[in-house]
Formats: C-alpha cells, sequence, structure tokens
C-alpha cells in the first residue's frame, strides 16, 4: 500500500478501514541467501538497500525481540556530518545526503528536521579546533559556519553566555544538521524492505552459528536453524556477545548512555545545541519535550539503566548553560547499551570466518549513521568489497595502525 | 554505585575513575617472539562479558589506589574489592 495525502483523506472519509499492517510478521524459512541478526535501524536499513540497491533477493532480518527495541528506539535522535577525519567525514555526508532524501525514498514520514546543529565554544584553543573540523566539513561538501557569540544569542537568547568557567565565545554550526524521529526510522525501513520481499522474523534470538569448514552456513536460533549463505551480526551494544559465538574478541566495550526528555513545553529551542565542555545536549521534540543527554556512564555495563551520578552530572551542565531548564520538571529517563570502540569509530568489515561478516562499534552516534551504514553494508555483503566511504572501518587497523580516533584520546573507549 | 575500598571502605564511585578489565594488570612481555601480536591483543581486544567482570577503578579523589573491583554487569552488583597491588603480586609481578 502506498501511503499518500489522497489515501489520507479518503481514510478519513471512509472511517480508516483501509490501513493494513506496515509489514508481514514473517515465520522463518529454512534457507535464505542473506541472514542479518539484529532488527535495529543498521539492519533494516542494510535489508533494505541489499534488495533495493544491490538486487539481492531471499534476505531475512532476525531480531531478539521486536524491531526497534534497541537504540534505534532509544537515542535522541540527532544527525549531523560534522566529523574532522578522513575515514569518517565521507562517510557521515553520505548518510546526511541519504536523510534528506530519505522520507521520498522510503514513502514514510519519518519526520526529517534540518533544523541545524550548533556545537559551543569556550576558549582560544576550542575555536582554533573547530575551525579545522569546519574546514574540514567544507573540502567535504557538508557545510559549516562559525557563528559570534552576538549570532548566537540572536537565535537562543535564553542561554548563559557569561557562565565563568565556560563563557560561551562562539560556535560551530552545521545548519544541515538536526532531528528524525527515531521510530519511523525503524518502521520506515521495516516497511519499505518488506515490500521487497524481506523477511522480518522478530522474537527469534540467534544463540549460535554454524561454521563448517571455516565458512559460516547459518544461524542456531530460539526458533530452529536458518540456514544462509551470508549472515550478516549487525547487533550494536551485543557485538561482543554474539561474535564470542564465533570465537572472536572484539575491540569493543559495552557502555551504558542515558537520556532524558521533560514534559511538554512551547516552543522554546529551535535547534540542537551541544555543550561539549559541560557534557550537555539539548534539543525539543515536536512533542514539545526538551530531549537531552550528556556522558556515558564510564563502566562497562549490560543493565539498560544507568546511576544516579551520571544524572546530576548531566542536570548541572544543563543548568550551567539553560538556566531555564530548572523550571521544567523531567518526565521520563531510560539507558541504551553502546558498542564502545577503540578508537571511536565504527567496523563494517569481514570477518576471519568464511561468510559471516560484521557491522558494529557505533558508540553514542550509530543513529546518525543509519542509512549509510545499512547502504555500505549492503555494498560488503553483495559485492565483497567495501563501500568507498566506508573503507577505513576495518578491523585490523587496530593492528596496522591506522586508528580513527577524532578525539585522539586512545585505546580507552569510556573517553570516546 | 558504592566501592567497598579494602582500606578506607564503603566509597561513593564518582571519587573513582574507570579504567577497564582487570586482565591490563598482565603485561606482555616484550621480548617474547610474538610480543607484537600479544600486544595488539591487549590494547585493543576486551572480553567484554554480560555477567562478571573484574575491572580496575583508580581512586583519584582518595587514596590513589588502584583497585580490581568484580562486578555484575548486568546489575551493577559489586561482589569484591581487592587492592590491584595485592593481585598484582599474587600473580608474581614487581615482586
Ligand atoms: C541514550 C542514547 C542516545 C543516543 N543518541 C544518539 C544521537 O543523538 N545521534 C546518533 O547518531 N546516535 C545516538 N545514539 C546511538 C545510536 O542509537 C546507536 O548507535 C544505533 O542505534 C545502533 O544501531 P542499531 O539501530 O542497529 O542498534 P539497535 O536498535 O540496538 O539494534 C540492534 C538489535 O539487535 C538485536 N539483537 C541483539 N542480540 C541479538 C541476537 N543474539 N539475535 C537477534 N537479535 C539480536 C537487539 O535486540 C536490537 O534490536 C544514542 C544511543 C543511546 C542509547
Amino acid at each position: 500500500m502506498h501511503y499518500s495525502g489522497f489515501k489520507v483523506i479518503k481514510e478519513a472519509l471512509t472511517g480508516h478501514r483501509g490501513w493494513g499492517p506496515a509489514w508481514r510478521d514473517a515465520t522463518p524459512k529454512a534457507q535464505y541467501d542473506y541472514v542479518i541478526i539484529g532488527g535495529g535501524g543498521h539492519g533494516l536499513a542494510t535489508a533494505y538497500y541489499l534488495a533495493k540497491e544491490f538486487k539481492q533477493a531471499r534476505i531475512a532480518v532476525v531480531e531478539k525481540g521486536w524491531i526497534g527495541g534497541g537504540n534505534v528506539g532509544r537515542n535522541t535522535t540527532i544527525i549531523r556530518s560534522n566529523y574532522l577525519l578522513d575515514g569518517n567525514e565521507p562517510f557521515y555526508e553520505f548518510s546526511l545526503q541519504l536523510w534528506e532524501n530519505l522520507e521520498q525514498e522510503l514513502n514514510y514520514n519519518a519526520m526529517v528536521s534540518q533544523r541545524g546543529i550548533l556545537n559551543l565554544i569556550h576558549s582560544d584553543a576550542q575555536r582554533d579546533a573547530f575551525i579545522r573540523r569546519g574546514n574540514a566539513m567544507i573540502l567535504n561538501g557538508a557545510g559549516a559556519e562559525l557563528l559570534s557569540t552576538e549570532q548566537i544569542v540572536a537565535r537562543y537568547p535564553f542561554l548563559n553566555v557569561n557562565n565563568a568557567r565556560f563563557p560561551i565565545k562562539g560556535g560551530l554550526a552545521q545548519h544541515r544538521g538536526g532531528t528524525v524521529r527515531h521510530d519511523a526510522v525503524a518502521w520506515g525501513y521495516a516497511r519499505a524492505a518488506d515490500r521487497h520481499g524481506v523477511d522480518i522474523i522478530q522474537n527469534c534470538e540467534v544463540t549460535g552459528f554454524r561454521i563448517e569448514n571455516g565458512a559460516c552456513t547459518g544461524v542456531e536460533t530460539s526458533r530452529g536453524f536458518i540456514g544462509a549463505k551470508k549472515v550478516a551480526a549487525c547487533v550494536a551494544g551485543s557485538s561482543s556477545r554474539l561474535m564470542e559465538k564465533a570465537g572472536m574478541r572484539l575491540p569493543i566495550e559495552s557502555h551504558v548512555l542515558q537520556a532524558f526528555v521533560s514534559e511538554g513545553l512551547k516552543p522554546l529551542l529551535p535547534g540542537v545545541i551541544t555543550f561539549g565542555a559541560g557534557h550537555f545536549y539539548c534539543s525539543q521534540s515536536d512533542k514539545g519535550g526538551l530531549v537531552f543527554g550528556g556522558d556515558i556512564d564510564g563502566y562497562n555495563s549490560y543493565a539498560q539503566r544507568g546511576n544516579l551520578p551520571v544524572v546530576e552530572d548531566v542536570c548541572e551542565g544543563g543548568m550551567a548553560i539553560f538556566p531555564n531548564l530548572g523550571r521544567a520538571r523531567l518526565l521520563r529517563m531510560w539507558g541504551g547499551i553502546m558498542d564502545m570502540s577503540m578508537d571511536g569509530s565504527p567496523i563494517i568489515d569481514r570477518t576471519h570466518v568464511d561468510g559471516l561478516y560484521f557491522n558494529g562499534g557505533w558508540c553514542y552516534g550509530g543513529f546518525k549513521a543509519t542509512p549509510a551504514s545499512g547502504f555500505a553494508y549492503a555494498h560488503l555483503l553483495a559485492t565483497d568489497t567495501p563501500h568507498k566511504t566506508a573503507t577505513a572501518y576495518r578491523f585490523d587497523r587496530f593492528a596496522t595502525g591506522h586508528m580513527i580516533d577524532e578525539k585522539g584520546m586512545g585505546n580507552q573507549p569510556n573517553l570516546h | 554505585m558504592l566501592i567497598n575500598h579494602p582500606i578506607l571502605g564503603p566509597r561513593d564511585a564518582g571519587e573513582f575513575v574507570y579504567k577497564g578489565d582487570a586482565s591490563l594488570i598482565r603485561r606482555p612481555d616484550w621480548q617474547a617472539d610474538d610480543a607484537v601480536a600479544q600486544f595488539i591483543d591487549y590494547g585493543y581486544l576486551r572480553d567484554n562479558p554480560a555477567g562478571l567482570h573484574r575491572e580496575l577503578w583508580f581512586h583519584e579523589q582518595g587514596d590513589r589506589s588502584w583497585l580490581v573491583v568484580t562486578r555484575d554487569t548486568t546489575t551493577h552488583e559489586i561482589t569484591k574489592v581487592e587492592l590491584a597491588r595485592d593481585v598484582a603480586r599474587a600473580e608474581g609481578r614487581s615482586k
């Protein structure tokens, strides 16, 4: 069923009896060409591009819970392409371009909103670093603008520009950045993949791999064995747990990141602001809630809930820069498990097992990567060569010394 | 989270800095034939278990000792705290 304005009016006049389910709840078949493990944003996008762009068939997405129940439905919905390094920036810019046309592509309203993102500057050294990053963005066609304090005050009059420790001295803006309705991304890709014949199999946990003579021939699941020519792992925070079953140790630690939403308020915050120095970032959802977060809790965790010190730290950071936040009440908070890699950048690569592929290490920034990650992973699966924007995302970069360390933090996952 | 420091008693986890898997105590021998491979493993690969995890915490805002904390990564419950010095010595390091 194609969604359109005409369809909405027709359904409104006929009692909304013509809407069917957006995708089939498939049961597993015995054999596929491709089995993608993990029905998050990346797994669903991979299935969609594999079918649509690379004309592959007999594809299944296998999800242990329900699609959208993982990080794709837990994140703070920010998209941007404001990276510095060559290994990253072309990839994230490719992703932003896919976002810009996503709704037409999927025939689904994902509420892509290019409301702009602003990174605040507090010192000369930080200004130098941000100018350098802005230039890298401009070179990659992503666009960037350095804003003065006056320009920031004109757009965000409520910001405390005279904080004693972190006075606002300017900012780096990417006007094409913004937010996207995260659940709708999962649903939109699921529906579009389903329309291309992909089987979406929920409540089906992968419990092991069948590996014969160094080649993966399928997956053991809670709903029985499913055979596949190619198996594509794509489980974000669960990456180490899953790949352990194929005898792999990964350059990844799992950490919890928390997010917060206030009660609904009238329009206040037109764009996304990040106060990196104070561990706080914020946007306002279309429902009016202020959506904000800060640092990861900082220790290995699979608990999907965080602890109070970070709640306090995030709220202190918020109050320092955004004092009227103190009048709003916190409505909800939650946590998600991040696949924090050793250099803060992801991996899209083959493994030592033939026919077994890996996508993970997205840290706290994989939502914005969803379209490009799906596209690049589908490219790798279909052609056995990396997509041109994802050639640096290799497993062996740690051994060869080609780390992609945006912040220069070294092999300490909780600092990225 | 409270960490029951072996010398100082229960302390707020906020006083500590987290380093990671306690296997980092076992630095490879740089003269071994496969030292490069061992150091890649040591520097970059982790078990990252869901369940009991032995990990290094540094009491930065306290007595600046390193601790080995045994904690469940699925519940955050801490079951054992040792001085890293004692753990390392028991393994034969720096006698
Ligand atoms: C609080 C928070 C805020 C964030 N904010 C942002 C942001 O503003 N911008 C941004 O770009 N990124 C953000 N992120 C990061 C982003 O959400 C993730 O990097 C991204 O969603 C990960 O990819 P995914 O959508 O495929 O993951 P998921 O949705 O987690 O998908 C993985 C799926 O695999 C399934 N799975 C796991 N194990 C198995 C198994 N054995 N068998 C079958 N299925 C399995 C899981 O159930 C899950 O559904 C944030 C994350 C969090 C938690």
